[in-house]
């Protein structure tokens, strides 16, 4: 046991680094130089200045050193949570992703849970009733296969736009500062039910076709229908079905959780949610790549968490991984 | 057993629900101590005092520091920091603001400096000053001493300055740079010595200036990372010209994508967009008149905005075949700027005067020149000019950014126009980023452009025309189609140096320059983008509207306007509906 959780935390730290330098490398392939975006919001009109501006925003930026001087910056940085000013906002990423945080973790945890939760109850008795699945079905395929842009934008002119029950964008109302007062609750909560809504209906799709899929092939499989010659109850067979059928779909629960820092570009996009997704848009359009390494650092760091957690609920869960390690089989 | 944890994967369930549920609650309340990196005065603001504003800012307020234009927030000039004089673009000629006057005298500028002005602290709006002569010193002296000044080439020409009082005398070296120093008088913010004067040179340019010491007519309430508040200054000197707001509060909200806009704009969460909404003449025109979602804009019908700047065609003059005039006529000739004008924009814009002269210079355009000298659409013409340039058939590409959605549309249209007379063009659509490094560097064949804004004079045009040396990297926004020719540069120069009073002088040397533009052709001028401003009458009413002499006022929030021409007084017209 020992052994294994050591090779798993080697394995992840190993990941970590490559996976870290990656993300310090990939936005410098991006053709463009930010300093040139930065200073084109200047209307600067001689070339004497644009030269003393680009020394000073190059500097005040970091980006005058040399390439290997910015990655050893950038490891340095990692290592004492400091990511550098965004150039998009021109504030500390770190502050940056601080803000966008809680409202990427406050629509996405529950829409994926939710959605996990009811898609898999319901899938799984889709399985067994023909009247449900013929319903859960086509409507799951319709709302898995709906793209999140086109769902989110039906969404926002309909229930927005004409019946005005929701309002269309941002994370609340721009009147209401943000603190712990119910009338920024509330207008925190009817700013957060539509974005909520299309992931909602988008994941809850995928997740009842999923279940419904692996219900009906557990109970077709060889250990079912011995249980069920040995004349158990039918509720037994279902439980052994769902309790297998569930392992897979407890992997894409944590690997879906894994990215929930990730934000969803769409939806936060379309809906002017102010979460990481957006966040993910506007540093990608700008060029922002100290903001885009942070971001996505954050992403690294929630996949291997999540992945970390995950090898371990399996040793938990499924006794066939715990049998493995003590060099038993199955 | 197997039962039993069939049971714990459902109480995990349960558990991930209950989660779930409270989630929202937690983490959006959870995101107010970090996102309010200043404590709001007023947590919530009420709608029927708060004008809603949007259009200028693309990402969250964390400057407020009116000599850094890459970073400040909308408001940050005009709302709190103010120039001495305004400009009136719809009427022609200057207002004074925080000067009273201001006169040559021979090689010298006396201005006098408005009595009765407060510097007033955000949010505190206590008042911690009086403005004085003093203050006005000490900002143009920090404009020529410090080389990242964004005036420091403006004030290139004063020698020195002094106060005295009231009075400021500005002494300029040989003779003055006119039209440079006009414009710093209507853009430059006059700065708090007492507070500036106290900061890092590196701060007096780019800090971030988050309680501001300001005169204008609002102070900084309240950031987020989605809006910056105004409360309005309660010491304001605008009663002396008659003015004060109507609103308390003003927030300006961050910039969505278009839709997002027209959604905010349509269900009156927003009063008073400046985003560029395509086809909105239609929900103002089409849909029942301007009662559809009442939506208003300055003009009621075509061409709904005011012009704000000129959209050209510009050709990297230094590659084969565009470095020959036949080829540039060629072009000119080729390209319909109607058909653009009403089939991408619906009739929101304008088709531009050849010389690319906005309307607010209509007086400096000579008409006979543009009629002896002008281009029009006519392919025939173009046909001809080709042959003429020995043009061999070159595969060229014209660029815009990507997602900029109008001129997207647009030069798919003048690329099949171009195309229909044989000349080969293919649109292209970089990133913004690979765009200006194109155009910086001159790695480009043909862009479109309008890095010419509004100003009070047509010196600005020309310079961005003609400005000489061209350089390897032409990081400014001058010449970027990289065009040689020292004789205007010249007449540019000259202009520059010839008295706004000098009406006969200038009109003759822009003449030229007119004559000169019109058979090089080193730009294209096609049409000019509007000022776009679309606002929503539920809550407040009085907004610009040509229709009512008392609201010609300039209808935008954009940098170099909000505080430099007429926006102010147009808030001040602001009343509830």
């Amino acid at each position: 046991m020992r052994r294994y959780f050591f090779k798993k935390v080697v394995t992840y730290l190993v990941t970590f680094f490559v996976a870290t330098t990656i993300d310090w490398g990939i936005p410098h392939l991006m053709p463009g130089n930010p300093v040139e975006i930065y200073l084109g919001r200047f209307n600067i009109s001689s070339n004497a200045q644009y030269l003393a501006l680009q020394k000073t925003i190059s500097q005040a930026f970091g980006v005058n050193v040399p390439l290997w001087k910015q990655y050893l910056d950038f490891w340095s940085g990692v290592l004492h949570w400091n990511f550098g000013i965004s150039f998009y906002a021109t504030a500390p990423v770190t502050h940056i992703i601080a803000q966008a945080v809680p409202y990427t973790l406050a629509l996405l945890i529950p829409a994926i849970v939710l959605s996990y939760v009811l898609g898999n109850r319901i899938g799984a008795m889709a399985a067994r009733r023909k009247v449900l699945d013929n319903v859960v079905l086509p409507i799951g395929y319709l709302f898995q296969a709906a793209p999140f842009a086109w769902l989110a934008l039906a969404l926002s002119y309909f229930l927005a736009v004409r019946l005005r029950w929701f309002p269309p964008s941002l994370g609340s109302n721009p009147g209401i500062g943000a603190g712990w007062n119910w009338a920024f609750i509330w207008s925190a909560i009817r700013h957060w039910f539509l974005p909520f809504l299309s992931v909602f209906l988008v994941s809850f799709g995928g997740w009842a076709i999923g279940m419904r899929n692996l219900v009906i092939y557990e109970l077709e499989t060889d250990y079912a229908r011995y249980l069920r010659s040995l004349g158990a109850s039918q509720r037994l067979v279902r439980r052994y079905a769902y309790r297998n059928a569930v392992l897979p779909q407890l992997s894409g629960l944590a690997l879906a959780l894994g990215v929930v820092v990730g934000g969803n570009i769409v939806t936060e996009v379309v809906f002017q949610y102010p979460g990481l997704g957006h966040l993910i848009f506007l540093a990608i359009t700008n060029e922002d790549f100290f903001l885009l390494q942070g971001i996505f650092l954050f992403i690294i760091i929630g996949v291997l968490l999540a992945n970390f957690v995950i090898d371990i609920a399996y040793v938990l869960i499924d006794p066939r991984t715990r049998l493995s390690m003590t060099g038993a089989t199955a | 057993m197997v039962i039993r944890k069939t049971k714990s994967v459902a109480r995990l369930g349960a558990a991930l629900t209950a989660a779930a549920l409270a989630a929202p609650l937690l983490g959006a309340v959870g995101s107010s101590a970090a996102s309010a990196s200043r404590i709001p005065s007023t947590t919530n603001y009420p709608r029927s005092e708060t004008l809603y504003t949007s259009g200028t800012a693309y990402s969250q307020p964390t400057n407020f520091n009116p000599n850094d234009p890459g970073a400040l927030y909308t408001g940050t000039m005009g709302l709190l920091y103010e120039p001495l004089f305004l400009y009136d673009p719809i009427h022609g000629g200057y207002k004074p603001w925080l000067a009273t006057s201001g006169k040559w005298q021979g090689n010298t500028y006396v201005m006098q400096i408005r009595n009765g002005v407060s510097w007033v602290a955000s949010p505190t709006q206590n008042v911690v000053g009086t403005l004085t002569g003093n203050d006005v010193a000490f900002s143009i002296k920090l404009a020529m001493t410090n080389p990242t000044d964004p005036w420091n080439s403006n004030v290139a020409s004063v020698a020195s300055v002094s106060a005295s009082g009231q009075t400021v005398t500005v002494t300029f070296k040989g003779t003055p740079a006119y039209t440079e120093w006009q414009d710093y008088l209507w853009h430059a913010p006059v700065l708090p010595a007492a507070q500036w004067g106290a900061l890092s040179s590196t701060d007096q340019i780019s800090g971030a200036n988050m309680t501001p010491v300001s005169t204008g007519p609002m102070t900084l309430d309240s950031t987020s990372s989605t809006q910056a508040c105004f409360q309005t200054n309660p010491h304001w000197w605008g009663a002396q010209l008659g003015l004060s707001f109507h609103f308390k509060y003003l927030c300006d909200v961050v910039n969505g994508s278009n839709n997002v806009e027209l959604a905010n704009l349509t269900t009156g969460q927003l009063d008073w967009s400046n985003n560029f909404l395509p086809g909105i003449s239609v929900l103002v025109n089409g849909l029942g008149g301007n009662s559809a979602y009442g939506i208003k804009t300055y003009y009621p019908k075509a061409p709904y905005m005011l012009s704000a700047n000129t959209a050209w065609l510009e050709m990297n003059t230094t590659k084969a075949p565009m470095n020959n005039v036949n080829f540039r006529r060629a072009v000119a000739a080729a390209i319909n700027p109607q058909s653009i004008v009403s089939g991408v924009y619906t009739n929101i814009v304008k088709a531009a005067n050849p010389t690319g002269l906005l309307p607010n210079l209509d007086k400096y355009i000579n008409k006979n020149v543009v009629k002896k000298y002008g281009f029009s659409y006519n392919p025939g013409l173009a046909k001809k000019y080709l042959k003429a340039s020995g043009y061999k058939g070159q595969k060229l590409t014209l660029e815009v950014p990507n997602g900029w959605t109008d001129w997207e549309a647009a030069i798919q249209n003048i690329s099949n126009q171009l195309n229909a007379v044989g000349i080969h063009v293919t649109p292209t659509y970089p990133q913004y980023s690979v765009r200006e490094s194109d155009l910086i560097n001159g790695t480009y064949d043909m862009a479109i452009d309008n890095n010419a804004g509004p100003d009070s004079t047509p010196w600005s045009y020309f310079q961005r025309v003609y400005n000489l040396p061209i350089l390897a990297k032409q990081g400014a926004t001058l010449n970027w189609e990289r065009y040689t020719d020292p004789k205007a540069w010249a007449l540019v120069q000259e202009a520059g140096r010839t008295p706004l009073s000098n009406g006969a002088k200038l009109d003759s040397i822009y003449s030229q320059l007119e004559t000169q533009f019109l058979q090089a052709l080193p730009q294209i001028p096609l049409w000019y983008n509007g000022a776009w401003f679309q606002a929503q009458s539920t809550v407040w009413a009085g907004y610009p509207s040509a229709l009512n002499k008392n609201d010609q006022y300039t209808p935008v929030m954009w940098g170099g306007w909000l505080g430099n021409m007429t926006t102010v007084y147009a808030l001040a017209q602001i009343q509830r509906a």
